[in-house]
């Protein structure tokens, strides 16, 4: 089991490391120590290892993530697997602004609680929150799945497009385009999913879905307020 | 009734002027702003207000047809492990595949390639057709993340972070519904032919701390290969400039308010910005305070034309120019062969700006694959790669005029201004005196 | 464009190590501002007397200095020396007359004033800046830092943050104000004045003014939510208080950790990271457009 302190050796040799390996190594679990907040910590990752970072990093830890995962057992910084393709990204702690901004794919789970931003145009990740997500979460959000168990901040979920976001606890205010929606068999089916693939114990039925009154996409007049 | 003798002729208000009134009754009727493409129409001061001052007795010219006159230019010499080397130092500046046509960014490859340049993606991605067909390819990323991957992150010779455009520097993109044909809403994850607002700041950073942060992000995921350029659009070039500098950039892209956009508000390509003539010193300005002019590349564009354009921009200090309206005409917008077309459109060659609305006669700023069709990608790449050997032939004979035997080596001081405007804007002096308007020397 | 520490310490246990934390702090969000840095520190009052920091080329000037100030006020100020500035003790009915000597000197600044307050900033990496004013052997119960990279105003001693227009008032921020210049004006037709073209300069001038109207620090904070506009995340220190605030949109990072000792503030979290019992503390980003204050008495 390969392991890394980032006190001793630089993050440029962890991420070119970590770069050259193909997808049949058997070089298949890192643990990476005394990351200290530092950015772009495991980013970039196209193999499918796992990565176990042991305390809290700073910015776009495991950001564009392929194929990879990586589990951080602390706090993580802004845009965590920030565009993540596929993989999955475990925060233990919590994490700050714009975690899984832009996410393409891959499953991000965050054990603690995310600040605003979380979700920001996401376009096919799954992202599921333990804790409560902070302000303009899931703004533009454009496909993917947000799952938050606790609250979630101001304007939720503004200008939305097809993405769908499931909140089990309150949601202090819906942001432009965004409305409750009735929870079809369909929808029950991939929260279910996304929840067992994240291992989080929840019942779909707690949950309320929230998505796109598509409103806004075409430019209308008599919308010139939401804009 | 009879007609008055001695009556006035009708007279048109100069503020309340026909076009003015026509603005006024297409607001009143529609109540949305006036969206179109291009860049600013207005007349503004620019490169054809400054003249070179060719080489006689003081200094001596070289011969036009045997002795060098360099061109060459690399970019990316800061810290990028694999620097870009262009035989030409103008490059074709980034337009979506979505606002132009597959066959159009194939062409821009194509000519882009031919004559030894760069080309550079847009706001939707990057199509393996523009790969393939585009030797050196630079790679945008922008707020809206349409397309972002890392397999194409690295397929790529650069990157490009834009911050803003020339034409809406602080303002979003804007894809019209008729131009999201399934595949360009597959590329960018949207529904099919809704109205697409892309964002103005980017979802994850905000300032140049936070933009340095980034860049380290792409430069680790990347392995310190590419250069990271920094787009941003001319509104406070000095700070912007420095800041971009301080932040890590390897090449800076300066947009004037010429630049060209596929689409967004006329009030903002009107009025929002400066001209590119003005931008240029203090953006060089802030590099030699820095200590890194020449030592980071700055890209100038927006409302580029010409020899003598390219020609001005590198003596005020840039190290290449790059072009992208001029680059579609090359290819064919605007031909007067669709002239028939265009007045059905309501417009004319020349003055065809609605390329928001995909119905290009030209098939270029269109996803419509009939008049995509139209294009032939061979054909208008050979186009680009003439009119960019042109634009180079154009720039030596200048140079070599001036005495240069590398287009680097023309400076501010072999320039001088036709107005006090352009005098002031690129500080040089007016022509025939030694005073540059508003400097102490 | 920067980085912001702040440590309120809720009761003595930790003052003497305050300046040494504070210090770790500081120099951990050098990145984020390597153009200058600068802290202010509360530390012991004495009753009927003020604290003046003022800023020189080196210490030479700023004995020569303070010997001709003594004989202007009439009073031989207690100094002590931190490299380029100086902390003099005077009675508390000597200031004016003090600030207009400084003012009218050519060889030395005005850098704040206060019955409590210490402030030190300087052109440089903030590792340097922390060691030569020797933060890292200051006491006190809190202070706030700031490490720079400059926007639009100038790398001078006078642009780094932190800001004081008011006695033991302060002010850091990270971001970029966008009508700064009109408030300026509209401050200065009020009587205060400005030393630069900050726009940090402008939010610490308006929260002194708010709190010269008679606001408590809390209300100047939420006023200051609709008369600034632009992207901001502010640290205030007061003799007392300690307050943070970012704007409505909130894109400026921000980390706060609470315990039963402390509130600490940093723009990223690696900046707490070596607080005593942050692994247990209370981690959380401050809300959009909401006041956090803290007061101890």
């Amino acid at each position: 089991m390969p392991s890394f302190d980032l006190a001793r050796a630089p993050l440029r040799e962890l991420n070119a490391a970590l770069h050259a390996l193909s997808p049949t190594t058997n070089e298949t679990h890192w643990i990476v120590s005394n990351p200290s907040g530092k950015h772009a910590v495991a980013c970039g990752l196209d193999a499918p290892v796992t990565v176990e970072i042991d305390g809290h990093v700073g910015y776009y830890c495991a950001g564009m993530n392929k194929a990879a995962t990586v589990v951080i057992s602390g706090n993580a910084g802004v845009g965590v697997a920030e565009n993540m393709m596929s993989g999955e990204v475990r925060v233990k702690g919590d994490a700050s602004q714009s975690a899984g901004a832009t996410g393409c794919g891959g499953l991000l789970v965050i054990e603690g609680n995310a600040s605003a931003r979380c979700g920001i145009s996401m376009k096919g990740i799954d992202i599921v929150v333990k804790g409560s997500i902070g302000p303009m979460s899931a703004f533009m959000a454009q496909a993917g799945n947000l799952v938050v168990l606790g609250d979630a901040g101001d304007a939720l979920g503004d200008s939305i497009y097809e993405a769908r976001l499931f909140v089990r606890g309150r949601v202090a205010s819906l942001g432009a385009d965004c409305i409750e929606k009735p929870m079809t068999e369909e929808d029950r089916a991939i929260l279910a999913a996304v929840l067992k693939r994240a291992g989080v114990e929840a019942r779909a039925d707690d949950f309320k879905l929230y998505g796109s009154a598509r409103r806004l996409y075409h430019f209308h007049i008599d919308n010139v307020d939401a804009y | 009734m009879s007609v008055p003798p001695h009556r006035t002729p009708p007279r048109f208000s100069a503020t309340f002027n026909p076009n003015v009134i026509a603005e006024i009754q297409r607001a009143a009727a529609t109540g949305i702003y006036d969206i179109r493409g291009g860049g600013a129409k207005r007349a503004l001061p620019h490169f054809d207000d400054l003249l070179f001052l060719g080489a006689s007795i003081s200094r001596y010219p070289l011969e036009g047809y045997r002795e060098k006159c360099g061109t060459d230019v690399t970019l990316g010499t800061r810290f990028a492990r694999k620097p870009i080397k262009l035989k030409i130092p103008v490059t074709v500046a980034g337009m979506s595949f979505g606002s132009l046509s597959g066959p159009a960014k194939e062409a821009l490859g194509r000519g882009a390639s031919a004559a030894g340049t760069s080309t550079t993606t847009g706001d939707g991605g990057m199509t393996p057709e523009e790969r393939g067909h585009s030797s050196i390819l630079v790679y945008q990323y922008l707020p809206s993340r349409y397309g972002m991957n890392p397999d194409d992150l690295r397929k790529a010779d650069a990157i490009e972070i834009v911050i803003g455009q020339g034409a809406k520097p602080g303002g979003g993109g804007m894809l019209l519904g008729q131009k999201i044909s399934p595949r360009v809403a597959k590329m960018r994850t949207l529904p099919e032919g809704i109205d697409q607002r892309s964002a103005c700041r980017h979802p994850d950073w905000t300032g140049p701390d936070d933009l340095e942060i980034k860049i380290e992000e792409l430069r680790e995921i990347t392995d310190w290969e590419k250069p990271i350029y920094v787009k941003v659009g001319a509104s406070r070039p000095y700070y912007d400039t420095a800041l971009a500098a301080k932040s890590g950039a390897d090449v800076i892209v300066l947009d004037g308010m010429q630049g060209g956009t596929a689409a967004t508000q006329d009030v903002f390509i009107e009025h929002v910005g400066l001209p590119t003539l003005a931008a240029i010193r203090p953006a060089v300005q802030a590099l030699q305070d820095l200590g890194l002019h020449r030592k980071l590349q700055l890209i100038v564009s927006g409302g580029i034309r010409t020899g003598a354009d390219v020609a001005k921009a590198l003596a005020l200090g840039a190290d290449a120019v790059s072009i992208g309206t001029a680059a579609l005409i090359a290819l064919g917008d605007n031909d007067p062969q669709w002239e028939a077309e265009y007045q059905k459109l309501g417009t004319t060659a020349g003055a065809y700006d609605d390329w928001q609305e995909g119905l290009d006669p030209a098939g270029i700023t269109t996803q419509d694959p009939v008049l995509a069709a139209r294009l032939d990608p061979v054909k208008a790449g050979r186009r680009l790669a003439n009119y960019l050997s042109v634009l180079t032939l154009e720039a030596q004979t200048i140079a070599r005029a001036c005495g240069k035997s590398h287009l680097h080596n023309l400076e501010p001081e072999d320039l001088v201004a036709l107005t006090i405007e352009a005098a002031a804007m690129a500080g040089v002096p007016l022509a025939g005196t030694n005073w540059i308007p508003g400097r102490d020397k | 464009m920067c980085g912001i520490v702040g440590l309120f310490l809720k009761a003595p246990r930790l003052e003497r190590e305050l300046g040494a934390l504070l210090s770790e702090m500081l120099v951990v969000m050098s990145d984020r501002g390597p153009d200058s840095a600068g802290f202010a520190v509360y530390g012991d009052r004495t009753q009927g007397r003020v604290k003046l920091t003022i800023s020189g080329a080196d210490e030479d000037v700023l004995r020569r200095a303070v010997a001709e100030l003594g004989k202007a006020i009439n009073e031989t100020p207690a100094v002590t020396l931190h490299d380029t500035h100086a902390v003099l003790s005077i009675c508390f009915d000597k200031e004016k007359a003090a600030r207009a000597f400084i003012e009218g000197h050519d060889d030395i600044s005005f850098v704040g004033a206060g019955a409590r307050m210490e402030l030190y900033k300087e052109v440089g990496r903030p590792e340097q800046v922390t060691q030569r004013f020797g933060l890292p052997r200051m006491a006190g119960s809190h202070g706030i830092g700031h490490t720079r990279m400059a926007t639009e105003s100038a790398v001078t001693t006078r642009g780094a943050h932190p800001f004081s227009t008011g006695l033991d008032q302060c002010l850091v921020h990270n971001g970029s104000l966008s009508n700064h210049n009109g408030v300026r004006r509209m401050l200065q037709r009020e009587g205060m004045r400005f030393a630069t073209e900050n726009d940090t300069e402008v939010a610490a001038g308006y929260l002194s003014w708010r709190i010269r109207e008679g606001a408590s620090l809390k209300q100047a904070l939420t006023d200051s939510l609709s008369d600034l506009d632009g992207f901001y995340t502010f640290v205030v220190g007061t003799e007392t208080g300690f307050a943070v605030l970012r704007d409505p949109i909130s894109c400026k990072p921000a980390v706060m950790a609470e315990t039963d000792d402390y509130v600490a503030f940093g723009s990223e979290y690696r900046a707490l990271a070596g607080l005593p019992g942050v692994d247990k503390a209370h981690i959380f980003e401050p809300e959009p457009a909401t006041v956090y204050a803290w007061e101890r008495r």
